[in-house]
């Protein structure tokens, strides 16, 4: 048992800001969490797990995860659902109404922006969505804060019968400091569902008279924001310019300018303009810092004060001390020399696919057959739109590939008049959002080649289970649903489902080279474990023989991080132009021994270890 | 170390175990009173990318970022990546690299080139360096995986508490853990401290 879980009042822990969460979450006494996996967020569920007094589970997507929730605050339980920020734009559709007909047991969507965009496909401000859906929105700017806060969520949702956002980013879910536990469980038993239609069942005529309670309910939450003890003014010795500031933003500028005057805004929406106010009236310049949209700042200037904010800051990307300052000293007529380092000229180190990856594979297939237009999705196997694959041209969001490939072969150009469409989806984004664009493209008679790459897991985010893993969020076992005939009931004809191992590499090139030759849609389905989890078994690593090498490069190719070049030679081939040799060595502690690289090697030269008398397990499919 | 506060960057790559160690100095120095915050990018980075995690400790931490020219320590997991994060070290920072080299699929394909020797340059920039192999040691000691237990031992003897203090904190939670890792870890610290003294300091001037 996690130390923490049984961890005491007043007792102190460094703890990442998702764990601050999924304690908090426990003391509140949440009774149903649920979750998507997404950086930075996933940790909150996986951390709400070890806690079992709280049922939680992975939702398909972050939708339902907020319908759970929802359904759960029906029937009188405290209830959490957590995302990355993307997932709010699929989960929006819930929560947009529920903001109208309220809640019963508190609800707080905790919501994690990836500020910088170290794992996601866009840069958003979720602080939005409490505009747009009349949310109040709470910003932690540490651990400790996220402890506190997600607290002062449940209480602040009970009492005024909406969902509370916690809005963290990424420097509070996975920055580690040091937390105070206040208490420990406080058990809220759930008070049954109390049917009401006219509250619950949002028609039009039922919706229509929620609107003005629900712009009376803005009106006393700034109120509440007013008095809040989460927006706090720190006094400062130095007044000519005083910030307002709210999330991590408040680190960096007490780190940057520590004797300058603060407003420090916690509860930031409705925000506080009376207090905001009367802190303007206190010092000579007034700025917003905030990541990463001058949301704030556009509200503040619409109160009739004069700021400085995006007009010196970036309106995207992470702030920090080294960006403050060139940005801000000049108003104290003290301007800031960037120091004049070297800069380091090291080769980048992007990302890449694992050793034994079953991606790798259907990569090698799609880097060797001309006039494809692959649409792609999100997951590891984004990946293969870069170095050696160059095998991706499209990727946007959840489930998109296989409705874009479906509108990209209706739109084709002229010059696409040659090409075959494939789209390339993971098993666990399938079922989040990507069946329906299956169901889709089948109903209106499409013709995409579906490369269905069911690895098991949820890979990118470190290997959660999903609906097709067999097993839960607590690693017990749960049914697993069966793609094929999932498929096979979306419409997809029986001899258009394929079956293949990702490590035979000969029959994955032949079969995408004969399905995207067919005038239907076809899905090819892969069903190798991503090889860091544990469903994946490792066998005894393979060499290469030097002498036996003959630099073809042919398993550089399929770009196994395990695979170096051992040297380069140029030779004249023999129709007199230079060829260059790549010969190859195999890393024997990254090899895991899927012998993928061995069906690239002409010469046979790839091996295994005399020693080793143990067969390679290759099962193969009708 | 500046208004007493101390900040480490422990650098490498993916699957090496950078945040591991990096958590160990965070937990020992909560445990010795300080304040602290510790950040690191993850996503991404278990897939063989750049793994970089910050730790600050002091009376009272703010921002979890190190600015560039404000590390007093530099971890090398790897002796590019050491390289690469230089300028994120102070003048008079120290830096403990594992004289490892691994290329990436860009330098394999012919892409990029790997420095011819990363730990020289390191040492052309006038700050002090110390360098060896902790795979070696990690391999003589009979498990690869110790190699973060190694880097953390160098670097015990730079820190503003006791090495034995660190030492106590990483096998404390091996024994609670792992136990069957315990005495491993304690002989792989005392072989990372020995190494981080026996190997050549370099301090020279100007860079």
């Amino acid at each position: 048992m996690n130390a923490v879980v049984q961890a005491k009042a007043a007792s102190r822990h460094l703890l990442s800001g998702n764990e601050a969460v999924a304690r908090a979450a426990w003391e509140a006494g949440v009774r149903v969490a649920a979750a998507y996996p997404g950086t930075p967020a996933t940790e909150i569920l996986e951390n709400i797990a070890l806690y079992p007094d709280i049922y939680s589970e992975w939702s398909v997507n972050e939708k339902v995860a907020v319908e759970v929730a929802i359904g759960a605050s029906l029937a009188g339980s405290r209830a959490l659902a957590a995302m990355k920020h993307v997932g709010m734009n699929v989960a929006s559709d819930a929560f947009m109404t529920q903001a109208l007909a309220g809640v019963v047991g508190g609800l707080v969507i905790v919501v994690a922006d990836d500020v910088g965009l170290s794992s996601s496909q866009n840069e958003q401000d979720s602080r939005y969505w409490g505009r747009f859906g009349h949310l109040p929105i709470l910003e932690p700017a540490d651990s400790q804060e996220a402890y506190d806060m997600v607290q002062q969520a449940f209480d602040l949702s009970e009492e005024y019968e909406v969902p509370v956002i916690v809005r963290m980013t990424t420097r509070v879910c996975h920055v580690k400091g040091r937390v105070t536990f206040a208490g420990e469980r406080w058990e809220r038993p759930a008070a049954g569902f109390q049917k009401n239609p006219q509250r619950w069942v949002m028609t039009p005529a039922n919706a229509k008279p929620r609107l003005p309670l629900m712009h009376e309910r803005d009106r006393r939450l700034r109120q509440v924001a007013e008095t809040s003890d989460l927006n706090e003014v720190f006094k400062g010795s130095d007044r000519r310019i005083g910030f307002i500031t709210s999330g991590p933003a408040f680190m960096h500028v007490r780190e940057t300018f520590p004797h300058a005057p603060l407003l420090k805004l916690g509860f930031s929406h409705p925000a506080p303009l009376d207090q905001i106010r009367a802190f303007a009236g206190t010092v000579d310049t007034l700025i917003v810092v905030e990541e990463t949209e001058p949301l704030l700042e556009t509200e503040i200037r619409a109160a009739g004060l004069d700021v400085h904010g995006k007009d010196l800051l970036p309106r995207f990307g992470e702030l920090a001390p080294s960006v403050l300052r060139p940005a801000i000293n000049p108003l104290l007529g003290e301007p800031w020399e960037v120091p004049n380092r070297p800069q380091s000229s090291v080769f980048p180190r992007p990302p890449t696919m694992c050793a034994s990856c079953p991606h790798l594979g259907p990569y090698f297939a799609l880097s060797h057959i001309r006039n494809l237009n692959i649409i792609g999705d999100i997951g590891c196997y984004t990946l293969g739109a870069g170095h050696p694959w160059n095998a991706l041209d499209t990727c946007t969001c959840m489930g998109a590939s296989l409705s874009m490939a479906h509108g990209m072969d209706k739109g084709r150009g002229a010059s696409d008049a040659h090409k075959h469409i494939v789209a390339v989806i993971g098993d666990s984004t399938f079922l989040h959002m990507g069946m329906q664009g299956l169901l889709n493209m089948i109903y209106n008679r499409g013709n995409v080649t579906v490369l269905l790459l069911d690895n098991r897991s949820v890979g990118m985010t470190g290997g959660q289970e999903n609906p097709g893993t067999g097993e839960n969020l607590h690693g017990l076992p749960a049914p697993r649903v069966d793609f094929v005939k999932l498929v096979e009931a979306l419409g997809v004809r029986p001899e258009r489902i394929r079956m293949v191992d990702p490590y035979e590499l000969p029959t994955m090139v032949k079969l995408v080279r004969e399905e995207v030759k067919m005038e239907e849609p076809s899905v090819i389905i892969t069903d190798r474990p991503c090889s860091l989890t544990d469903r994946f078994e490792r066998f005894r690593s393979y060499e290469v023989i030097d002498d036996q090498c003959t630099g073809c490069g042919n398993c550089i190719d399929l770009g196994c991080p395990a695979i170096f070049v051992a040297r380069r030679e140029t030779v004249i081939a023999k129709n007199g132009k230079s060829k260059e040799l790549v010969f190859a060595r195999i890393d024997a502690n990254a090899c895991t021994g899927c012998h993928m690289c061995v069906e690239t090697c002409a010469p046979d030269a790839i091996v295994q270890p005399p020693a080793s008398n143990r067969v390679i397990r290759i099962h193969s499919h009708a | 170390m500046h208004d007493g506060i101390v900040n480490i960057l422990v650098v490498g790559i993916g699957g090496q175990g950078v945040m591991t160690a990096s958590e160990m100095l965070a937990r020992t120095a909560l445990s010795q009173g300080y304040d602290v915050k510790k950040t690191e990018v993850a996503g991404m980075a278990q897939r063989g990318g750049v793994v970089s995690s910050h730790v600050r400790f002091g009376p009272r931490i703010y921002s979890p970022q190190i600015d560039s020219g404000e590390a007093d320590l530099l971890i090398g997991f790897e002796a590019a990546e050491a390289l690469r994060w230089l300028p994120y070290l102070r003048p008079t920072g120290i830096a403990m690299v594992n004289t490892l080299r691994i290329a990436p699929p860009v330098v394999s394909v012919g892409l990029y080139h790997y420095p011819t020797d990363p730990i020289g340059e390191l040492m052309a920039a006038g700050i002090e360096v110390h360098a060896f192999d902790a795979g070696a040691i990690a391999e003589r000691l009979g498990n690869p995986k110790l190699v973060n237990t190694i880097m953390l031992g160098a670097i015990s003897d730079h820190l503003p508490f006791p090495a034995d203090v660190l030492k106590e904190c990483i096998v404390t939670g091996f024994r609670a853990y792992k136990p069957k890792l315990a005495d491993s870890n304690a002989q792989a610290f005392d072989a990372g401290r020995e190494a981080g003294h026996a190997q050549t300091v370099s301090r020279q001037s100007g860079a």
